[in-house]
């Protein structure tokens, strides 16, 4: 028997190629995720070099984050994307052309699987426990609750993905952080990843793979423990994983592209060796004690800049450290917000549900459980965006469009949405939204527009009462 | 990719922490296919007024910064998107390297594929180069890549760390593909062995 290994270690050591002395290590891809915002010049460095995709069977592609989300007028694709600007519909139309050409799987607006990268992976099955996976777009960490090493890459990664099927990869330290305890009531896996973020900043985790364990991870959902990895990349990590266990088997078993049969078999055999080993050693331990968490929101331009809803904006004169407290003043300056007001009443404009991040099933059946026989406050803007085109047949299946719309919300089309603003759904200068998504940095859902982070239940509860609200007063019981 | 030696240039300082990669190049700017003219949108959003006239106020618009290539910045610059516009519209600017505090991850590995020297410094360097930059803005600091030394005005001379790949690549202009591409038969002979795990 060796030393006890993590999670982590035994998945990159089960994918190192070859380690050269002096040089970083090259990591075998599993699956490679491509969409059309990061892609485009990556696949021009494959022509320009006379070069052809590796493993064309391990690369799928969608579109996800420039497609409109605006119903289409006449039900036709074509009607749908001529809400799309000419660079977006470019940009489309060269992702179709690329997969075309390069032989690869390509979920385009057309296709069932449409939706975004970040739900559909999973969704299909193609995400599981033991893989290394990437994409260009940082929210790739999401496909770690699988067990999986997942992270965002740069562009000319993508070429190096798209042409050798590996990376060069510096090993990263390991951080486990424990989360014991049970969730409160209308306190939910977003907020124990905002509460994470806030306690260890947005450079907190950077150099590490967290390895998120304890007795409140393992209580969680597949699609809640998505919402959690998702947002490692928002303290700054390189990844996040969850050790699989039988609520990732019961999720996998049956999706189009899970294993069938004896391969079922042979894969869970190598999935249930994944768990880090009793005494495994991490380079760091982080502790979270989940029956304190509160639902949270954030008040200031980056995803660490969060309290509970029943807290205040912190004042700068409470930071010690005079980078912080010129960063605070900054973030407050631009939220419109002042130093030791209480966030709970705080009016707000808009609410986005949806994205990478929160725009699953069960998270739009969280919202529709507030906003079930209340109506969007007077004056407000709701926007519903399912994450995939079929967690929106999923939802129609339960009525659950129907609870929104009859509350005075817009149900849309499958998409990125307002999350980054790139298809038209934005925030106007100076507005205040509420949102499921993942980042709140100046100008993200829009310029000029100032986003409050939370997670559905809040959205919904800021949907119908117009102000940042405690949900648990408007839950029943 | 143009390798890089020894950088002479002026520095200009974007003092805040944690700069996220929407900063450096909104995200409404990512709608092309290749990667020309994302200079002009640099720093957008804190560059320009809404109606597109340049602040004045801002850095980038100032004189010092033109044909500056060495950004001085705080913790954690880059963080956020993975984009790498960020480091194509900083190398259109002019700039060949970024001194800061610490780097986002996916940022930094970006940077190192185009030509972008990411210098991290310890607190206390981070501090003095920071005073020496308000004493005397406009001389100008030296980079020597191979020697991975910091020379400013001062005189004084800062010892920076970089890892010997990524050194390499820089100093000779090596792209990582070309490296990747010469470990086929290894990348072969991993795929006849290992079967776990796999989508198809």
């Amino acid at each position: 028997m060796g030393s006890p290994l993590t999670l982590f270690q035994k998945v990159w050591n089960e994918h190192l190629v070859t380690q050269q002395p002096g040089a970083p290590g090259i990591l075998y891809i599993d699956l490679h995720l491509v969409h059309e915002v990061t892609s485009p010049q990556a696949f021009s460095t494959m022509r320009e070099r006379g070069l052809t995709v590796r493993r064309p069977d391990r690369t799928v592609a969608t579109v996800d984050h420039g497609i409109p989300t605006l119903p289409s007028p006449d039900g036709t694709v074509e009607g749908r994307l001529s809400w799309a600007d000419e660079l977006c519909r470019k940009q489309i139309a060269q992702l179709e052309e690329n997969a075309r050409q390069f032989g690869i799987r390509a979920y385009g607006p057309s296709a069932s699987n449409n939706g975004i990268v970040h739900v559909i992976s999973p969704e299909m099955g193609l995400t599981q426990p033991g893989m290394t996976i990437v994409c260009g777009d940082s929210h790739t960490s999401t496909h770690g609750a699988f067990g999986a090493l997942a992270f965002g890459i740069g562009t000319s990664e993508v070429s190096h993905v798209l042409a050798t099927q590996c990376l060069l990869q510096n090993q990263p330290k390991t951080c486990e952080v424990r989360i014991d305890g049970q969730l409160g009531k209308g306190v939910s896996a977003k907020d124990i990843i905002l509460a994470l973020i806030a306690k260890i900043g947005v450079g907190g985790g950077i150099g590490y793979v967290l390895e998120y364990s304890g007795s409140a991870i393992r209580a969680l959902s597949m699609e809640e423990r998505m919402t959690i990895c998702n947002m490692s990349i928002e303290a700054g990590a390189r990844a996040g994983m969850i050790a699989p266990d039988d609520t990732t088997y019961e999720y996998l078993a049956g999706r189009e592209f899970a294993p069938k049969g004896a391969a079922w078999d042979a894969a869970l055999a190598y999935w249930k060796s994944l768990p880090s080993d009793e005494g495994a050693r991490f380079d760091r331990t982080i502790t979270l004690d989940a029956a304190n968490l509160e639902p949270m929101i954030t008040f200031g331009t980056n995803p660490g800049m969060g309290v509970s809803v029943n807290e205040k904006v912190p004042t700068p004169a409470s930071y010690a450290d005079e980078s912080q407290k010129a960063g605070l003043e900054k973030a407050l300056t631009y939220m419109g917000l002042q130093a030791g007001q209480p966030m709970l009443g705080q009016p707000v404009n808009v609410v986005f549900i949806g994205s990478c991040t929160n725009g699953r099933i069960s998270d739009l059946r969280q919202a529709a459980s507030v906003m079930k026989g209340r109506k969007v406050a007077d004056g407000m803007r709701v926007l519903v965006v399912p994450g995939s085109k079929h967690v929106k047949a999923q939802a129609e299946a339960e009525g659950l469009d129907q609870v929104f719309k009859e509350a005075g919300a817009e149900w849309r089309e499958a998409g990125c949405s307002m999350c980054i603003a790139m298809n038209g759904d934005q925030l106007e200068p100076g507005q205040y939204a509420v949102s499921t998504s993942n980042r709140n940095f100046e100008g993200r859902q829009g310029k000029g527009g100032r986003t409050l982070l939370a997670s559905p239940l809040t959205a919904a509860a800021a949907a119908v009462t117009g102000r940042v609200t405690d949900v648990r007063t408007l839950l029943d019981g | 990719m143009e390798p890089i030696k020894k950088i002479t240039s002026r520095a200009i300082t974007i003092p805040q922490d944690d700069i996220d990669t929407d900063q450096i190049i909104p995200a409404r700017f990512l709608k092309v296919t290749d990667k020309a003219g994302l200079a002009a949108n640099l720093f957008a959003d804190w560059r320009y007024l809404s109606d597109g006239t340049p602040k004045t106020d801002f850095i980038l618009n100032q004189q010092t910064a033109q044909g500056a290539q060495i950004l001085f910045t705080g913790n954690n610059f880059g963080c956020g998107s993975s984009r790498e516009h960020a480091p194509w519209a900083l190398t259109g600017f002019g700039f060949k390297a970024v001194i800061a505090l610490s780097f986002g991850d996916i940022f930094r590995n970006n940077s190192l594929k185009n030509g972008l020297l990411p210098i991290q410094v310890d607190e206390e360097t981070h501090q003095r180069l920071k005073e020496l930059l308000d004493e005397i803005p406009r001389e100008e600091w030296t980079i020597d890549l191979e020697q991975q030394t910091l020379k400013t005005p001062d005189g004084a001379t800062v010892q920076f760390a970089i890892d010997s790949f990524s050194k390499a690549c820089l100093v000779e202009g090596n792209d990582e593909l070309g490296y990747l591409l010469s470990f086929t038969d290894q990348i072969v002979a991993y795929e006849v062995e290992h079967h776990k795990g796999v989508a198809s």
